[in-house]
């Protein structure tokens, strides 16, 4: 059954909470919390179980919006605080929304032991290459040459794939998207979030903004074209050699695994303690 | 609780405290090891699976401080201990508990120096810190052990305070207080009071998160109660939304310190030894206030009239007491292991007392004898 958006905003969006937004218009991430929202729609979860944490930034205001447990952490460690919801109470569904700052520079540490511990946890991953809410000073994910705030002369450090890095830290899902391939975010953000284990959903999102402007694509609809031109399916990216996919980006699910996840074994421990024990 | 029936446990300061958290309800830690607070963890680790509670080695202090505010958002009394390299991490998400009234216990067993330090002696350097160790006004609770009897029952008032006011309480312990092994009788869970954070009643979409009362402490929901809120570290309205009106952001900070005015005499807990007829005092606490009762002690038995007040909450700092004792004696000894961080409040509460600092900087405790013959010389 299709529903529609204003279903979707009735249901989902605050309405107590005074609009308009913090983001820009054009922004990638209110792609995103749709995705999310329709994703949310579709598992058919009730919205007292679900917990969406965020950190600090652009992508940080993202929960103050939606109608759920809602909690806007501190600069990089919404995994942090997402592993003691989760812990303390394990029936939730504990979402984390982050940038590419946040998660992968004051975060990063968090964020590779997150994949490595495999908590039942997801994590979207907004990645607009830049940091945006403070001006557009260079992240993580700012490619090789490009220019922002902090590096007017062409920036010399290279990204992150933060996607392949989540992969090699051990997370049981890894898939990313991008805001341009909208309906198959939905459906990345849905797997995510039904996958039991550390999930990661990377979306390649424009801050037109701060990394567009001073990057040759000052307006959203340049900076979808270039994900259009750029995102190759990862199933045809198996096929291309290196220099083949140089400047390019796969997306799709990267890795689906099961393993043991965190809660399950500790669960384990406990009974062995002799918790849950009748007495 | 005094007379509570028993076994007796050899216990250190460390794992007394561990006993204190989980008959205070604590079901949840989540830390990083550290020297010399790494016992509260390991003991943690091996005590909470039994009691369905759940411990996580974090991957920092950081991490570890995040964890035990996410917990405590879900409903779960949550603790983690380190000493002050890790205390320094974790002052970021402690000013996040203080500023989303989420309840929890820092434990900060004190080590000696700055930096690195000295992993292994005792220190009372993090006294400041621990008030002030996150940036912005910010309401906090402080308390200092001094025992292995004191590390188990300050633990639960810890617990409590931290329940009913909805505010991080820093506890603060020592080498010496963690690792001394001491005698314990455990009372039963019966024989404790056990203080719990108020709940809402309302139905959920009447609920306010951050509505004030009249004592300043709203009603908390856990996640997943059924009452869908917002918390978040910017300053917030009634509803836990992000505002920057003047008047909203004057009255949410005045409420933080508000609640912990109101609750000054119930929060500001000191024991006083022969004190009733002194005329030199000193005041003390932690493994520093062991040393001055037995030298008080001493001092009476030779015909000196001394007392000791000695300061379980730091913060908000006692004045009453202090005042009353800085009134009463000709002059009080402070005696710390730092270069003088409580005696200046103690100064501060009366400038004509007089008030005399006696430190300790070099890793090392101070003795009764050297108390004693500081006392000598008031």
């Amino acid at each position: 059954m299709t529903v529609s958006m204003a279903q979707l905003r009735d249901k989902y969006l605050r309405h107590d909470k005074k609009f308009p937004h913090v983001w820009c218009p054009g922004c990638g991430i209110g792609i995103v919390l749709g995705s999310l929202i329709r994703a949310i729609d579709r598992l058919d979860l009730a919205k007292d179980d679900i917990v969406l944490a965020s950190g600090i930034g652009c992508s940080g205001r993202l929960p103050v919006y939606v109608d759920l447990n809602t909690v806007h952490t501190t600069h990089g460690r919404a995994l942090t605080f997402a592993t003691g919801v989760k812990l303390a109470r394990p029936e939730l569904t504990v979402i984390t929304v982050m940038g590419d700052g946040d998660a992968t520079a004051i975060g990063g540490n968090h964020f590779i032991h997150a994949a490595r511990r495999n908590l039942d946890l997801t994590a979207i991953i907004i990645n607009n290459q830049i940091y945006g809410m403070t001006g557009g000073q260079y992240s993580p994910a700012t490619p090789y040459g490009a220019y922002a705030t902090t590096a007017g002369y062409g920036h010399v450090e290279h990204a992150f794939s933060i996607a392949e890095l989540a992969v090699a830290a051990g997370a049981s899902f890894v898939a990313r998207g991008t805001v341009y391939h909208a309906a198959q975010l939905d459906g990345l953000i849905k797997k995510a979030v039904e996958k039991t284990g550390f999930s990661v959903v990377e979306v390649m999102s424009n801050c037109h903004v701060q990394f567009g402007r001073r990057n040759g694509m000052p307006d959203p609809v340049s900076m979808l074209n270039w994900f259009k031109d750029r995102a190759v399916p990862v199933g045809t990216a198996a096929d291309l050699s290196p220099g083949e996919l140089d400047g390019k980006f796969s997306i799709g699910v990267l890795a689906d695994v099961d393993k043991p996840n965190f809660h399950e074994e500790y669960r384990k421990i406990q009974e062995r303690a002799g918790a849950f024990r009748e007495t | 609780m005094k007379n509570a029936k028993g076994p007796v446990r050899l216990l250190q300061g460390n794992e007394a405290m561990v006993e204190g958290a989980l008959m205070a309800g604590c079901r949840f830690f989540a830390g990083y090891p550290i020297t010399p607070a790494s016992e509260i963890s390991e003991l943690m680790s091996q005590r909470l699976p039994a009691l369905g509670g759940t411990f996580i080695q974090m991957e920092d202090e950081i991490a570890s401080m995040g964890a035990v505010v996410g917990a405590s958002l879900a409903g779960v009394k949550a603790m983690t201990a380190t000493s002050g390299p890790g205390f320094s991490l974790m002052q970021e998400n402690i000013g996040f508990a203080a500023m989303t009234e989420v309840p929890c216990v820092v434990v900060d067993v004190m080590r000696g120096g700055m930096s690195t330090g000295l992993p292994t002696s005792p220190g009372q350097g993090d006294v400041m810190q621990a008030r002030w160790g996150t940036h912005g006004d910010h309401p906090v609770i402080v308390l200092a052990a001094s025992s292995v009897r004191d590390s188990f029952t300050i633990t639960i008032q810890a617990f409590n305070l931290a329940e009913k006011y909805r505010v991080p309480v820093i506890l603060l312990s020592d080498e010496i207080v963690a690792h001394t092994r001491e005698s314990l009788v455990l009372p039963s869970v019966h024989e404790v009071e056990v203080v719990n954070r108020i709940k809402p009643t309302s139905p959920p979409d009447w609920y306010k998160p951050y509505e004030d009362n009249s004592r300043g402490v709203p009603p908390m929901a856990a996640f997943g109660d059924g009452y869908r809120h917002h918390v978040t570290g910017l300053v917030h309205d009634t509803h836990g939304f992000p505002t920057e009106r003047p008047d909203e952001v004057k009255a949410f900070i005045n409420r933080q310190f508000r609640k912990i005015t109101h609750g000054a005499a119930e929060i500001q807990m000191t024991r006083r030894l022969l004190l009733d007829d002194a005329e030199v005092a000193v005041v003390a606490y932690g493994s520093v206030s062991r040393a001055v009762h037995r030298a008080v002690l001493r001092a009476r038995e030779n015909g000196i009239k001394a007392g000791l007040l000695q300061l379980i909450t730091l913060f908000p700092f006692p004045k009453k007491a202090v005042d009353a004792v800085l009134r009463q004696c000709r002059s009080v000894l402070v005696p710390e292991l730092n270069i003088g961080q409580i005696s200046r409040e103690v100064k501060r509460v009366n400038l004509t007392a007089k008030v005399v600092k006696y430190n300790r900087i070099d890793g090392l405790g101070i003795t009764p004898d050297e108390i004693y013959g500081e006392l000598m010389k008031l």
